[in-house]
């Protein structure tokens, strides 16, 4: 096995890779990271999906403008009583039995109009925001305390290990889905302590919650093995304390980890965020997200498809861009996942 | 062994146990009375009384959590805003829960053997790189958006299925056939494109070891190499995860594609339960699918004590 291995990815930033002389093509002295950089940028496919995804987050920021300056609709902006001048004619946007119109490719009602009159694509982009947010905060959530249970509970072993491990495999024997409906719609009746019940906090505490234990468990074996390792022993005989031998000696060790489960945690996170919402259990309205917007959508099928068309299309596109990024990723960083076969 | 099996079913009990409390906990958390709601809307402060004492809302929190937990036990658990039994409503929706686990769980168990073993082969192949992006699409699919798409191109544009419904086997079996079709494929592509990528690379790090090397070398043909040393060593993280993946779409767990389908089943009961805030039908499912897992995973950690003593030991 350590044939295939530069046993670079398991030491931090400075320290040169190990075993210059197992690969020929690899010059002596340079870092794990600048050759997964270098393996990350010849992975054309990874960095074009990369991109869509900044495209997106860039799109969804800018929804304000896009809004008032060129939608010229506000998010909750109802165009039922008057036509509305899209292009060069004026239309309703709502016919007379309540069917909105489809895409106009103008300016306004670029992407047509939802059931209530209002700008499918001004909703796209405030939609978009929603759950890219939600996405971002419960990945974090996830990635702080899954990190740091999973560093304790492998780092401390012990009685400690047994709670933590006893804790995770409570929250993982639930189904991800069934567990945020639960939680999602008990929090959103009563709230949480300071946090409004429709607050955006809501989703992404759940969705957060739900994921620990997928990040813990890998962790926590990581940690299990890289603290019998012999820089770990030195940095006890220097007389480090165990917080610190944590933070300075383990956690770096797990940085390639940690940056492979990101996406990974993020494109989860986004499709839970909407599935809870197509349940009603997530972003309450009248706040938008692509998950409420299908379920609204489906409502006026099959005369309005658009309005389950477009924001499917766009979560698909944006979860599955971080999707093969994140396997772009995973190849940097550990060359070992793409093994050579002998035929 | 015995110990082992003593040891594994103890934890298992404890796991079950704390499930059972972290339920009841979220149950408890919810603020708004049940009392007020289950008295009416007019009901005086007396009556509201009177209901919180008859369903034991007064009582104290372990007084609740063990009677709570009898009711479910026994098929007593009542909706609270229905009235309906959620135990009878289980079973009314099991029938086409289990026939779309069923038919989803062998369909996408046996595509996923099939995608990852043509993706492994072909490893760095053009064929490869296909199934790579098919899969990396399947699992960006949301059950949903899927259902919905195939639904309005299948079923309203071109009239080849059903809207959605479920039709019991019992009563005419083509139907019901019919009409699980798109449902099956739906929660397959999922776990398809998941499972197979598993595949992929369990079979690239099987496909370098000593003892395949030995196979090929007395001569074995590329096809038994395949089936009888890789793929036999391959498949056990997909079954685990099939097992577990399975207990969980039985107990409810397809609550999306049971939804979008409109399929009656059980998970579609805790949709249906989301939108009137009936808490009850939907911690009863949570629960029993969280228990159905648990329980499968101790007697799978079980057969492969059995079959690995490896495993004993750690």
């Amino acid at each position: 096995m350590a044939t295939t291995s530069t046993s670079g990815t398991e030491f931090s930033g400075e320290i040169p890779a190990q075993g210059g002389g197992l690969g020929a093509d690899i010059p002596p002295g340079i870092g794990p990271w600048r050759l997964a950089g270098r393996r990350l940028r010849r992975n054309k496919v990874a960095l074009f999906f990369g991109g869509v995804f900044l495209l997106i987050v860039a799109m969804c920021l800018l929804a304000p403008v896009y809004s008032h300056d060129v939608a010229h609709a506000g998010l909750a902006d109802q165009f039922v009583d008057k036509p509305v001048k899209v292009g060069n004619k004026s239309e309703y946007v709502l016919s007379l039995t309540g069917i909105p119109i489809g895409p106009t490719w103008h300016s306004r009602f670029f992407l047509g109009a939802d059931g209530n009159g209002r700008d499918t694509a001004v909703r796209l982009l405030y939609g978009g925001r929603n759950s890219l947010e939600v996405g971002f905060i419960a990945t974090i959530i996830t990635m702080l305390l899954g990190v740091s249970l999973g560093v304790i509970a492998g780092f401390r072993r012990g009685i400690l290990d047994t709670v933590i491990r006893f804790g995770l495999d409570v929250i993982w024997a639930f189904p991800a889905v069934l567990l945020g409906v639960a939680l999602g719609v008990s929090i959103a009746v009563g709230g949480l302590g300071p946090i409004k019940g429709n607050s955006l906090f809501v989703p992404a505490f759940v969705i957060g919650f739900v994921y620990i234990p997928y990040v813990a468990k890998p962790v926590r074996g990581q940690v299990l093995g890289l603290r019998e390792r012999e820089f770990v022993d030195a940095a006890r005989q220097q007389g480090l304390s165990n917080i610190r031998i944590m933070l300075f000696e383990i956690l770096p060790n797990l940085s390639s980890t940690i940056i492979v489960f990101l996406p990974l945690i993020l494109a989860n996170a986004i499709l839970l965020e909407a599935g809870l919402s197509f349940l009603g259990a997530g972003v309450q309205p009248p706040n938008p997200s692509w998950g409420t917007m299908i379920s609204d959508g489906l409502q006026s099928i099959p005369a309005a498809f658009h309005n389950v068309l477009v924001p499917g299309i766009m979560l698909v596109i944006a979860v599955m861009s971080i999707n093969v990024f994140g396997d772009g990723l995973r190849d940097a960083l550990d060359p070992r996942a793409k093994v050579r076969i002998a035929h | 062994m015995a110990r082992f099996v003593v040891r594994r079913v103890l934890t298992m009990i404890l796991v079950l146990f704390a499930i059972s409390l972290l339920t009841f906990a979220i149950f408890e958390a919810i603020p708004s009375d049940p009392a007020v709601r289950l008295a009416g809307r007019h009901a005086n402060p007396a009556q509201i009384a009177e209901v919180a004492h008859k369903y034991g809302f007064d009582k104290p929190f372990y007084v609740q959590y063990l009677r709570t937990m009898k009711n479910i036990f026994t098929g007593q658990a009542y909706s609270y805003t229905q009235g309906f039994s959620v135990n009878s409503e289980i079973r009314a929706g099991l029938p086409a829960t289990l026939s779309l686990a069923l038919g989803a769980g062998i369909l996408w168990l046996l595509a996923s053997i099939a995608v990852g073993t043509l993706a492994a082969v072909k490893a760095g192949r053009y064929m490869d790189r296909l199934l790579t992006v098919l899969s990396m699409m399947g699992v960006s699919f949301p059950p949903f958006f899927l259902g919905a798409v195939l639904i309005y191109f299948l079923g309203y544009k071109a009239h080849i299925f059903p809207l959605g419904d479920y039709v019991p086997l019992t009563k005419n079996p083509v139907q019901w056939l019919v009409h699980l079709v798109l449902p099956w494929f739906t929660l397959s592509v999922l776990f398809v494109g998941f499972y197979s990528r598993v595949l992929r690379s369990t079979i690239l790090d099987t496909i370098n070891e000593d003892f395949v090397r030995t196979a090929k070398a007395k001569g074995l043909s590329p096809g038994k190499v395949l089936s009888r040393h890789i793929l036999r060593n391959s498949l056990i993280p997909i079954i685990s995860l099939w097992g577990l993946d399975l207990a969980q779409v039985i107990g409810g767990g397809a609550i999306l594609t049971e939804s979008v389908y409109n399929l009656h089943g059980v998970g579609q009961l805790a949709a249906i339960s989301i939108g009137s805030l009936d808490i009850i039908p939907i911690l009863v499912i949570v629960m029993f699918t969280a228990f159905a897992v648990v329980i499968l995973a101790a007697v799978m950690d079980v057969v492969y004590a059995y079959l690995d003593p490896r495993i004993r030991l750690q």
